[in-house]
């Protein structure tokens, strides 16, 4: 009877068992397929969008009037956006692929500089037809590569789930196609020289050019030490590790870190000069005492100290009792906005947490800074009617191409809104609006 | 029915302009703490701010206790108006005179807001009918949750004596975040920066919070947080799920700070464990510095 029972139990048991291990393979390969396709669609969309760049381009390339060339070039420009997109979503992290990405990328903002131009007034130039003609056989070429892989794995079934697999287990001897075709073509990729988009061009890291500006004796580690027990204002006793940066440092560096019982804190100092880059210090911070007006105040008196005149601020703002303030530099009246320290004061004690001079040593020297062209009133003429103006100044600014320019910054306000807006001060052209945030609901 | 509504709001209102004015004397001293307010601060003081200008009818905007580009212009009409100097700061002045023109019942305004009402503070009209009661339902659950004094009728709680009562001060509802980002990025962000560094330094969570950003800035890299993030094979901590897992409060900051400016990395694009790295060809990007576990390079 016992045993009856016990088989008829562990019977069920197995029966059950075996349904829902069924139902979880089932659900565990519904997921894989819904994974797989969506890696199938960014693939097919990422051909399928080269397809239709390569023939873009093609056709810019016969229209003889130059006018009908912005909207094309724009919609070039929203199609490398689109390829761009879909390579970020196929599972290629660590397969070597950037290049095609920058091409991709070298095309947008050739594109666009070119398709927000007056081209009525300032056509393309030969130079630029002759890099349409290269971008034309470049993309071709990409995208022969493409199709071939695209058919490939149509042909054979690939999925793209082997392609992760086979690319996390890093198996070298794994031939798998769709791999070997990507790898064809960044290798297509890296063979277009870097000078094809003409000399305007190499500025395009903007926010990353090199720290030409930075000069200065070569410091030593001793007094590096001296100046980070300066900075992190802890005793001689506390221990530092210093270390030196690596090859990849734009500008070398030695970064000094300290961890006692209530905080932690980090500073990097340019091996030349003796510059402090960014610091950090890490700390519970209490009930709010210090205003953030107060905050800002302590925030100049540092920068003063530390040798950075004539900054003033330009933002602040609270997270809880933390103040963050972005100063930047005033020359002659002139607010020259990439010279910019962001620095953050404790408000509990005012103690300075944190600072980083990235931007300001990156950018600032003493500039000829040119008597503008126009006058207030003819910028402001320029400005749209509708906003009301409560504010105004000179400024250094960067444009779209990274250069900086001299313009009138208008603090204006539409409807709700608060704008900044930037006048080209020689040519009235609008360099920048930008729509100044207002705070955020809290939804927690 | 109606008419007996009518009545008590009319008396209502008598009674609290009544009151408002026996206390308003007694009341500027109260007004405001010591500090200087400024553009971006956040608190109380902002909440009374900006309850006082809507007062007088200068702001127009949410009270939400966050001293944003509507309040500075309304602040700087109300100096302008008043003949004060005009440069957007609270300064001991100009919160004398504001308070001398205006009014401020803490505990109406600290009601709307707990309530998450939406309402407005304009004087001279009724308090009671500024408060927009769309959402009843709701509002009858927090009451009833509450279950404190003030979970009366609003009729009541206008009254002035209840300043007496022992309440805590009035929280704003709003929050800064750096332009061109919104709480959901902060927050997909600090996800993605707790799963991968959660066992970091606070230096080393900021250093990957940079390495984000810097990817979003990169033309080899998708062009939003996003897509940086979601990015297949890029981060770990996404494709074994440890970027579900609740952020704590450091990675938030690390979040903030990596955001207004910081970068611990120089400039990194890429990060690795030494210990775990799989790749071979990771090891052959140029390699900048490290911070905790993670080797940062280009």
């Amino acid at each position: 009877m016992v045993r009856w029972i016990s088989i008829v139990v562990l019977t069920l048991g197995l029966i059950a068992t075996g349904i829902w291990g069924y139902q979880e393979h089932r659900e565990k390969n519904a997921i894989l397929i819904q994974a797989e396709n969506n890696y199938q669609r960014s693939f097919h969309d990422l051909s399928y969008h080269m397809d239709l760049l390569h023939d873009k381009i093609g056709t810019t390339l016969a229209m003889n009037t130059r006018e009908q060339l912005s909207p094309q070039l724009a919609e070039i420009w929203r199609l490398t956006s689109e390829a761009h997109t879909d390579v970020g979503q196929l599972p290629l992290a660590l397969l070597p692929f950037n290049k095609t990405e920058e091409f991709l990328s070298n095309i947008g903002d050739f594109s666009y500089r070119t398709a927000v131009r007056d081209l009525g007034n300032e056509p393309l130039s030969e130079e630029e037809l002759e890099t349409l003609n290269k971008l034309y056989e470049q993309s071709g070429e990409i995208e022969k590569e493409l199709r071939k892989v695209q058919s490939l794995a149509l042909k054979n079934n690939l999925r793209w789930m082997d392609v992760q697999l086979a690319l996390a287990s890093n198996d070298e001897k794994a031939d798998n196609t769709i791999i070997d075709g990507f790898k064809t073509v960044e290798k297509t990729v890296k063979g277009y020289s870097e000078g094809n988009f003409g000399p305007t061009m190499t500025g395009m890291a903007r926010e990353n050019h090199e720290y030409k500006y930075v000069k200065g004796e070569a410091i030593t580690k001793e007094k590096v030490e001296e100046m980070a027990k300066e900075l992190f204002k802890i005793d001689k006793q506390t221990e530092l590790t210093i270390t030196e940066s690596g090859d990849g440092a734009q500008l070398p560096f030695f970064s000094a870190s300290f961890k006692n019982d209530q905080k932690t804190g980090y500073v990097d100092i340019t091996k030349e000069g003796g510059h402090p880059l960014s610091l950090m210090v890490n700390r519970e911070v209490g009930k709010q005492k210090v205003s953030l007006n107060e905050g800002m105040e302590l925030a100049r008196k540092y920068l003063e100290k530390h040798g950075f005149d004539s900054m003033e601020a330009f933002q602040s703002s609270q997270y809880d009792s933390v103040g963050v303030y972005n100063f930047i530099h005033n020359q002659d009246d002139v607010r020259i906005y990439p010279d910019s320290i962001q620095i953050k004061v404790a408000l509990d004690n005012g103690d300075i947490l944190g600072f980083s001079t990235r931007d300001y040593l990156r950018n600032h020297r003493e500039r000829d800074i040119p008597e503008p062209e126009l006058s207030i009133e003819e910028a402001k003429e320029k400005v749209n009617p509708n906003v009301d103006i409560k504010d105004q100044h000179l400024a250094i600014v960067n444009n779209d191409l990274g250069e900086e320019v001299l313009a009138y910054s208008f603090l204006g306000v539409l409807g709700n809104n608060t704008y900044r807006i930037y006048i080209n001060s020689s040519t009235g052209m609008e360099v920048q609006v930008d729509m100044l945030k207002n705070a955020e609901i809290k939804f927690d | 029915m109606n008419i007996k509504k009518k009545i008590t709001i009319i008396l209502f209102s008598v009674i609290t302009v009544f009151s408002v004015t026996a206390t308003q004397e007694t009341k500027q001293v109260e007004a405001f703490s010591n500090q200087v307010i400024q553009q971006g601060a956040v608190g109380e003081d902002v909440i009374e701010l900006q309850a006082r200008l809507q007062y007088l009818g200068f702001y127009n905007g949410k009270i939400d206790g966050v001293f944003g580009w509507g309040t500075y212009w309304a602040l700087r009409n109300f100096q302008y108006e008043f003949g004060l100097e005009v440069d957007g700061l609270a300064g001991s002045t100009t919160k004398q005179k504001l308070a001398k023109a205006s009014q401020y019942d803490e505990a109406f305004i600290k009601k709307q807001l707990n309530a998450g009402n939406d309402f407005t503070y304009y004087g001279g009209t009724p308090k009671e009918n500024q408060v927009k009661q769309d959402n009843n339902k709701n509002q009858g659950n927090t009451n009833q949750g509450k279950n404190q004094n003030n979970a009366a009728t609003p009729k009541k709680t206008t009254n002035n004596n209840n300043k007496n009562q022992q309440s805590t001060p009035p929280k704003p509802t709003a929050v800064n975040v750096p332009n061109g980002f919104s709480q959901n990025d902060i927050k997909l962000m600090a996800n993605a920066v707790h799963g991968e560094a959660r066992g970091e330094s606070y230096e080393g969570q900021v250093a990957v919070a940079a390495v984000i950003l810097n990817r979003v800035e990169s033309p080899s890299f998708p062009n939003t947080v996003s897509g940086v993030i979601f990015e297949p094979r890029a981060f770990t901590a996404v494709a074994d799920g440890q970027i579900w897992l609740t952020p704590d409060d450091s990675s938030k900051r690390a979040v903030l700070d990596a955001i207004n400016g910081w970068d611990p990395t120089g400039n990194a694009i890429y990060y690795f464990n030494p210990h775990t790295a799989t790749s071979s060809w990771i090891w052959s990007r140029p390699q900048i510095k490290q911070i905790g576990k993670h080797i940062f390079c280009m």
